[in-house]
């Protein structure tokens, strides 16, 4: 019995300087020598200052950007979070109301119907970083008209989000979106 | 009306499990036997310098009793280095933003949490634990508790092919090899992959930007890719970042995503196939993977089904909250059914937030017993419990003695096997009462109405169970839910092993009686019919009472428009 114990505790330090320190620190060095970027979670840049990360969506609720979709944590991921409500919370009832309302009288939108789910709930990790192409398009008047932009430009922002779509991948995993971040940061080269 | 694009990837997630399950099965029971294989030449020598340096002798055998108090003693050292290492972290190197030590009752449930293999998160890991626990404690739990989980499924195998011996082998022989030539190079390959879809493997600290739009956000990093692969493949499920797989960092891209679903069943779903190789018998080990993949299938054809149809309160079928765009809602629920029923736990869209029906899937795939492909080990082990009850029970139907493999089960087995799937479903159901009596359970609600009681039993359910997902609105972090869930989870885990050791330890002695016409089959699908039967008498008696007070009250007020 004595001899199991002694046999317990040194497994288990040896257990722990193989899968606690060797393993992680292989995995970082491997992650460092061909995915440096992305082990450093694909932070991106302009002009030498950090923007944020390709990944983690932003707060953006002015009307010269492509809006994220509602978060719980107001994009602050310290610590992510959902809102966890049900499908059958009567607060969750009363946000998506407002949110149908503010997103259909600032973007111009008729018809309630075609604004999509996703810009109406809040997403799972607080920092979704994309949004559907329908959701796009729906804000292009709405840029345009704060922007100033003649119809060129229009055209022009089009073609741009066209060009952000991101495919499901491989053809056939997940759903077709766009990163409003990365949009964003091209919507301003507009001239 | 389901997109076909979402169906495609459910039916290639389904064949790539039944296509790889048998071929991986067979691999692993070659891995896991000490012959040379593949790994030998450069694992071999760690092998056998790990058994050097502390003073195992490999060919030693363990009767029962000492097998399970090496497990035991093995566990509870994990529990009490775990709990300290939380206590003094902030003296600890690997802490770039200082986090500060974890309160006493949190710290022992992020314990026992990942001893059990549940996983069970009442902190937020970005905010709360140190870059050095999340890696030199949880990370190695996430291997040896996975490990430990195939040790128990050994032995256990080992009481059934046995002629008449003692010996169920040594765990510490056990425990090795199954991380030595299984779980760490599966784990590696995977955390690479996850890398270079965008998951974090970084020691650098929090970054503190200001957005494009001018405001402040903090971007939390750390060395997770490594422990994601781990928490995937071992059926742990502990989130390195708070929204676990649905945090970009923890999950970024849809192949980062079916990866993590696939891994989350495929060891679970492979050691069918590997018990099947070590009894000698593929037959027996189909007709365990067809029930285990029907229940599978039937609960995500429910809870699917539930998640596209319409909600009347918001009169919209597929609701996007607590769900990512990436993703979309067919992964969500393809990921929650396969999450809960393998003991895993780990969530890529919020669970409290999916539809009535598809919460009670994932909460109904717990109840059974993390069965249905259940946890690394502990699902097949915890369905060789039912398979004996189903050969008992059909026993007495047709007159016979019952027998499984040759070896006959009488009233020792049984009550160990009733004690074993018993224990874990009294603790859900009593704890969970306990809670809705007192201030100290009901004061933690996030949501009110029918989804509120939902919250409680989800709790308490995934800690017995094992599984470690939620209704997180439920705030857990108290004392009381830490404590309580805490004992949940060591009923869930232990209530399960040692009765399961206690009947390997009885079965061994026993001799193999050649199968004759009077033995019933267990082998056909007559059997897997009566199997499956038990099983859901047995789920369903016990919690169809709690089930229709909790999500079916609600699915039914919904339909009625009804909110709260």
């Amino acid at each position: 019995m004595k001899k199991n114990i002694i046999t317990s505790v040194k497994i288990f330090l040896i257990m722990t300087l193989l899968v606690g320190i060797i393993y992680p620190l292989f995995i970082s060095g491997i992650s460092l020598l061909i995915f440096s970027n992305q082990a450093e979670g694909s932070i991106i840049k302009a002009d030498g200052k950090i923007i944020g990360s390709k990944l983690i969506g932003q707060k953006f609720i002015s009307d010269k950007y492509f809006w994220s979709r509602p978060s719980a944590i107001d994009y602050n991921p310290y610590p992510s979070g959902a809102s966890n409500l049900a499908p059958t919370s009567a607060k969750l009832k009363e946000l998506y109301k407002n949110r149908k309302e503010i997103f259909a009288r600032s973007n111009f939108v008729k018809n309630l119907k075609i604004i999509p789910n996703e810009m109406l709930f809040a997403s799972g990790s607080g920092v979704d970083p994309h949004i559907s192409l329908q959701s796009t398009l729906l804000q292009v008047d709405r840029i345009s008209n704060i922007r100033n932009f003649n119809k060129t430009q229009k055209e022009e922002l089009i073609k741009l989000i066209a060009t952000f779509i991101e495919n499901p991948q491989l053809g056939f995993l997940g759903e077709s979106r766009i990163n409003v971040l990365m949009l964003n940061m091209e919507l301003d080269k507009i001239k | 009306m389901i997109p076909f694009n979402e169906i495609i990837q459910a039916v290639i997630f389904i064949i790539g499990l039944i296509i790889a399950a048998p071929l991986f099965g067979g691999y692993i029971a070659k891995l896991l036997s000490g012959k040379k294989n593949i790994l030998s030449p450069v694992f071999g020598r760690v092998e056998s310098l790990i058994y050097k340096s502390a003073g195992i002798n490999p060919s030693e055998e363990m009767d029962w009793k000492r097998y399970t108090f090496s497990i035991l003693i093995f566990s509870l050292f994990g529990i009490i280095i775990l709990t300290v290492i939380q206590l003094i972290q902030s003296t600890l190197p690997l802490n770039p933003q200082r986090l500060s030590n974890v309160e006493f009752s949190l710290a022992i449930n992020t314990a026992v949490s990942f001893v059990t293999n549940t996983n069970w998160q009442s902190y937020a890991g970005e905010s709360t634990l140190s870059y050095f626990v999340q890696m030199i404690g949880l990370t190695v739990q996430n291997f040896v508790s996975a490990a430990t989980g195939i040790a128990v499924l050994l032995a256990l195998t080992r009481g059934l092919v046995t002629r008449q011996g003692n010996s169920l082998g040594n765990f510490w022989v056990d425990l090795v090899r199954s991380t030595l030539y299984l779980l760490i190079p599966l784990s590696a390959m995977f955390a690479i992959v996850l890398v270079s879809q965008g998951v974090v493997q970084s020691f650098s600290s929090y970054k503190e930007i200001t957005t494009l739009e001018g405001y402040k956000q903090i971007i939390p990093l750390g060395p997770a890719a490594s422990q994601i692969a781990i928490k995937q493949l071992g059926t742990n499920g502990g989130g390195f970042f708070s929204t676990n797989s649905a945090f970009p960092f923890e999950n970024p891209t849809p192949l980062s995503n079916f990866l993590q679903m696939f891994s989350i069943l495929l060891i679970p779903a492979s050691l069918v196939f590997t018990y099947g190789k070590l009894i000698g018998s593929k037959k027996q080990a189909w007709i365990i993977f067809f029930v285990m993949m029907f229940v599978f299938v039937f609960g995500l054809l429910v809870s699917t089904y539930s998640e596209y149809s319409n909600n009347n309160i918001f009169q919209i079928s597929g609701l996007m909250e607590g769900k990512e765009t990436r993703f979309g809602i067919l992964n969500s629920v393809l990921w929650s059914t396969a999450t809960t029923a393998a003991s895993n736990g780990s969530v890529n869209a919020m669970h409290s937030s999916l539809s009535p029906l598809s919460g009670l899937v994932a909460m109904f795939n717990i109840q059974l017993g993390e069965i249905i492909f259940g946890g690394v080990g502990s699902g097949l082990y915890g369905m060789l419990l039912f398979i004996l009850i189903t050969v008992f029970i059909s026993g007495l139907m047709i007159g016979r003695t019952p027998e499984y493999l040759g070896k006959k089960i009488d009233a020792f087995e049984i009550k160990w096997a009733i004690v074993a799937i018993l224990l874990p479903n009294t603790a859900i159901l009593l704890f969970s009462a306990l809670a809705l009596k007192t201030n100290a359970g009901l004061s933690s609600l996030a949501n009110n109405g029918p989804h509120g009681f939902s919250e409680i039993l989800y709790a308490f359910s995934s800690a017995a169970g094992n599984n470690g997902s939620a209704f997180a609105g439920l705030n857990t972090n108290t004392v009381f839910y830490n404590l309580m869930t805490a004992l949940g989870m060591l009923i869930g885990r232990f209530g399960v092993i040692i009765p399961c050791m206690a009947i390997a330890g009885n079965l061994v002695k026993k001799n193999i009686t050649p199968t004759s016409k009077g033995t019933l089959q267990t082998d056909n699908f007559l059997f897997a019919l009566l199997l499956l039967g038990v099983i859901f008498i047995v789920g369903a008696l016990t919690f169809f009472p709690a089930l229709s007070l909790g999500p079916l009250l609600e699915h039914l007020l919904m339909n009625n428009g009804i909110t709260f």
